[in-house]
C-alpha cells in the first residue's frame, strides 16, 4: 500500500498536535485560575484537539486532489548546500561579524548556484555589504556589530 | 470626512512620504516581476525597514510596496507568461498572446490603465465605505469579533487553497499554535516555552513572515529549478513595440474598467476571497458581457480579456483594505501581514482607529490613490527598462533574497537564536508548500492568534463558561451560519462531486 506524502505530513502533524495538547495540559497556571471559565490553557487545549481532529480527518479521508510532486526533477543538493551556508551564516554572524560573514555567505551562494561571472560575484558581495552596512549604520544608525571591522579599525 | 481627506493628503504629499511612495512602488514592481514573488514577500523584505520610520510613512511605503507588486505581477504575466502572484494568473491569458503578437508594449500600456482605474475607483469606494463601516463596526462585540477571525480564517482557507482545505485547515492550527509561544498575555505564564528564554517573548511575526515567504519562496525556487513545468518561455525584452492605444481599444476598456471595478472591489472587501478570484470571476464576466466576435478573441489576446481582470484585481487590493482598517481583521494574506505591521507599531487596527489615528487611517487611503499614479506615470515610461530585471539571473537574486531575509531577522533581535529559528521555519514551509499545504492560512492565523484568543476569553468569561454565546446574539449567529455554509459547501466540493462522479 502506496501512502501519499500528505497524508505523510498530516500524520506527523497529529503527532505534534498529540504532543502540544500533552505540553498545553502541563501549563502551570495559577491556584485560583486552576477552575476558571479561562485559563492560559484553555485555548492551547482547543488547538490541541483542532489540529488532532483536522489531521486525522485528512489521513482517513480520501484525497480528493493529490499533489503530485515529481521528486526526481528537484535539486537536493543545492537546496541542502544552500541550508547548510544559511547554518553556518547565522553561526559567524556574531562571532566574525556582520561585514565578512555576510560577503563569505554571499560569494558561496553565488558559487554554489552556478555562478561564475567573478567581477560581479565580488561587486555584489564585499562592496554591496559595505555600501549596505554604510547605509543602516552610517544613515540609519542601526547599529551592527563587528569584531572584524572593530579589529582593523574601520569601526569604532 | 473632508478634515480627514485633509489630514491624509497632508501627511501623504508631505516630501518624506512621497519619496516613500515612489520607493515603494519601484521596489514592489521589481520584486513582483519576478516569478513567484509576490507582495507578501515584498512586503516582508520591507517591514526590518519600515519599524525605522513612523507609523504612517511606514504603511505608506508598505502599500506602496503592495501595488507595485501587483503591477509588477501583471508585467511578469505579459511578458514571459510566468505569473508573479495567483492575482494576475487571468492577466497572462490575454496578455501573453498579445505580447506574443509584437504587442507586448500595448498589453503593458492597457494593463497599467486598467490597474489604475480600478485601483482608482475602489479608492474612491474605500474612502466612501470604510468610515461609514468603522461607524457600524463599533456595534461589534467579543463573540462577533472571534466568529469573524473564524470567518476570515475559513474563508481563506476555503478560497485560497485551490481544493485542499483541509490542508489549509491545518495551516491555520499550526500558526495559531505557533502564536500560542511565549508569555500568556493576561497572566505572564510562560507557555511552550521550554525553558528557553529565547522563547519567551513569543516567536516573532517577521521572522515568520520572512521564513514562510521571502525564504521558503527562494529555497523553492532552487528545489524546482530544474523543473520543466516551471520553465518561463522568453520573449524578446528589447522590443516590446508601441504604448499607445488607439479609440477603438480605448473605447473596449472604458466599457470594462466600470463593471470590473465593482466586481473586484466587493470580492476583495470579502475575507479570503482575494484578487486571484476577483480577476478570474471578471475574466468570466467580460466574457458574458461581449459580443460573439469579441467573445472568440478570448484567450487570444482580448482586450477587453486583459482589462477585465487586471481592473478587478487592482480593484479588489483596496477592497481588501476594508475589513482590515475598520475592523482590525485582515481579510487577506497580504492585508494580514500589514496587520502584523501596524502591531509592530503598536497601533490596533479596528473601528477606534479612524478616531484615535486619523492621520494613519486617511493617509494610508490617500497614499494608496497616489501610489497609483506614481506607478502610472512612473512606471509605463519606465516599463522597457524594468522589464530588465526579468533577465536577472538566479544565482544572484536567490542569495540576495536569503541576505535580506537573514539581515531583516539579526536587525531585530540581534540573535543567531532567531535566525535557526527562521532556516528551521523555512525548511518546513518550503516542504510544506512543495504538497500544496498553503501559508497565507498560517501567516493570516498567526496574527490572529494573540487577538482570537483575548475575544474568546472575554466571550467565555462573560458568558460564565457557555459557549452560548455563539447565539445569543443575532449578529454571531448569522456569522456562525455563514462558517457552517463554507464548511458544508467545501465537504460538498471534496466529497459530494466525487461520490457523484463515482
Amino acid at each position: 500500500m502506496k501512502i501519499s506524502p500528505s497524508k505523510i505530513i498530516s500524520l506527523l502533524f497529529f503527532i505534534f498536535s498529540g504532543f502540544y495538547l500533552y505540553t498545553a495540559h502541563q501549563i502551570q497556571v495559577f491556584t485560583f485560575d486552576e477552575n476558571a471559565a479561562f485559563n492560559a490553557k484553555t485555548f492551547p487545549i482547543y488547538l490541541g484537539y483542532a489540529g488532532l481532529i483536522f489531521s486525522a480527518l485528512y489521513i482517513l479521508l480520501p484525497e480528493t486532489r493529490l499533489s503530485n510532486v515529481d521528486l526526481s526533477v528537484l535539486d537536493y543538493k543545492k537546496t541542502i548546500t544552500l541550508v547548510v551556508l544559511m547554518i553556518l551564516y547565522g553561526l559567524t554572524i556574531l562571532r566574525v561579524g556582520y561585514f565578512l560573514s555576510t560577503s563569505i555567505f554571499l560569494v558561496l551562494s553565488y558559487i554554489v548556484l552556478g555562478e561564475r561571472k567573478w567581477l560581479w560575484i565580488f561587486l555584489l558581495s564585499f562592496p554591496f555589504v559595505a555600501i549596505f552596512m554604510y547605509l543602516l549604520h552610517g544613515l540609519l544608525n542601526i547599529y551592527l556589530r563587528d569584531p572584524f571591522l572593530q579589529y582593523i579599525g574601520v569601526m569604532g | 470626512m473632508i478634515e480627514g481627506i485633509l489630514i491624509g493628503l497632508e501627511t501623504a504629499f508631505s516630501l518624506k512620504n512621497l519619496m516613500m511612495v515612489m520607493i515603494g512602488c519601484f521596489a514592489g514592481t521589481i520584486i513582483g516581476m519576478l516569478p513567484g514573488l509576490g507582495p507578501m514577500t515584498a512586503i516582508a523584505l520591507m517591514i526590518p525597514i519600515t519599524y525605522g520610520f513612523e507609523p504612517s510613512t511606514g504603511l505608506i511605503l508598505m502599500a506602496g510596496v503592495y501595488y507595485g507588486a501587483v503591477f509588477g505581477g501583471s508585467t511578469s504575466s505579459i511578458l514571459i507568461n510566468a505569473p508573479g502572484i495567483p492575482g494576475t494568473v487571468a492577466t497572462s491569458f490575454d496578455g501573453y498572446p498579445m505580447a506574443q503578437q509584437g504587442k507586448a508594449g500595448k498589453a503593458l500600456a492597457i494593463a497599467a490603465y486598467s490597474s489604475f482605474a480600478g485601483g482608482t475607483i475602489a479608492a474612491i469606494f474605500l474612502l466612501i465605505a470604510a468610515p461609514s463601516l468603522s461607524k457600524v463596526s463599533l456595534a461589534f462585540r467579543s463573540p462577533d469579533y472571534f466568529g469573524l477571525m473564524i470567518l476570515g480564517l475559513t474563508a481563506v482557507s476555503a478560497f485560497s487553497a485551490k481544493g485542499h482545505f483541509l490542508k489549509a485547515m491545518m495551516m491555520v492550527v499550526l500558526g495559531l499554535m505557533l502564536a500560542s509561544v511565549g508569555q500568556d498575555t493576561l497572566s505572564d505564564i510562560p507557555r511552550f516555552t521550554f525553558q528557553n528564554m529565547n522563547l519567551s517573548d513569543g516567536i516573532s511575526f517577521v521572522l515568520v513572515v520572512m521564513a514562510t515567504f521571502a525564504m521558503s519562496e527562494a529555497l523553492t525556487i532552487i528545489f524546482k529549478a530544474n523543473d520543466p513545468t516551471r520553465v518561463a518561455k522568453q520573449i524578446s525584452l528589447s522590443q516590446l513595440g508601441s504604448i499607445k492605444l488607439d479609440k477603438n481599444e480605448t473605447k473596449k476598456m472604458i466599457t470594462t474598467i466600470p463593471r470590473s471595478s465593482v466586481l473586484g472591489f466587493i470580492i476583495g472587501v470579502l475575507p479570503g476571497a482575494g484578487s486571484t478570484i476577483a480577476s478570474f470571476l471578471a475574466y468570466g464576466m467580460e466574457r458574458n458581457f461581449v459580443n460573439d466576435e469579441e467573445k472568440q478573441k478570448f484567450g487570444k489576446g482580448s482586450i477587453n480579456g486583459l482589462a477585465a481582470p487586471e481592473t478587478a484585481n487592482n480593484a479588489a487590493c483596496s477592497g481588501s483594505f476594508v475589513p482590515l482598517l475598520t475592523l482590525g481583521i485582515p481579510g487577506s494574506g497580504t492585508t494580514a501581514v500589514m496587520l502584523g505591521a501596524l502591531l509592530g507599531f503598536g497601533i490596533q487596527p479596528g473601528p477606534r482607529l479612524y478616531q484615535t489615528n486619523p492621520e494613519i487611517f486617511w493617509s494610508v487611503i490617500m497614499s494608496m490613490y497616489i501610489g497609483m499614479v506614481i506607478l502610472l506615470i512612473l512606471n509605463l515610461p519606465l516599463i522597457p527598462y524594468i522589464a530588465r530585471v526579468l533577465a536577472t539571473p538566479r544565482t544572484f537574486l536567490i542569495p540576495l533574497i536569503l541576505f535580506f531575509s537573514v539581515t531583516g531577522i539579526y536587525l531585530m533581535s540581534f540573535n543567531n537564536f532567531d535566525i535557526y529559528m527562521m532556516i528551521g521555519i523555512a525548511v518546513v514551509a518550503t516542504i510544506l508548500r512543495l504538497y500544496d499545504f498553503p501559508m497565507p492560512p498560517l501567516i493570516l492565523a498567526f496574527v490572529l492568534g494573540g487577538l482570537m484568543e483575548e475575544n474568546l476569553r472575554r466571550s467565555l468569561l462573560i458568558s460564565d463558561g457557555s459557549w452560548s454565546f455563539l447565539w445569543d446574539r443575532p449578529l454571531t449567529v448569522v456569522i456562525m451560519l455563514t462558517i457552517t455554509m463554507i464548511v458544508t459547501w467545501q465537504i460538498y466540493t471534496s466529497f459530494g462531486r466525487k461520490n457523484t462522479k463515482m
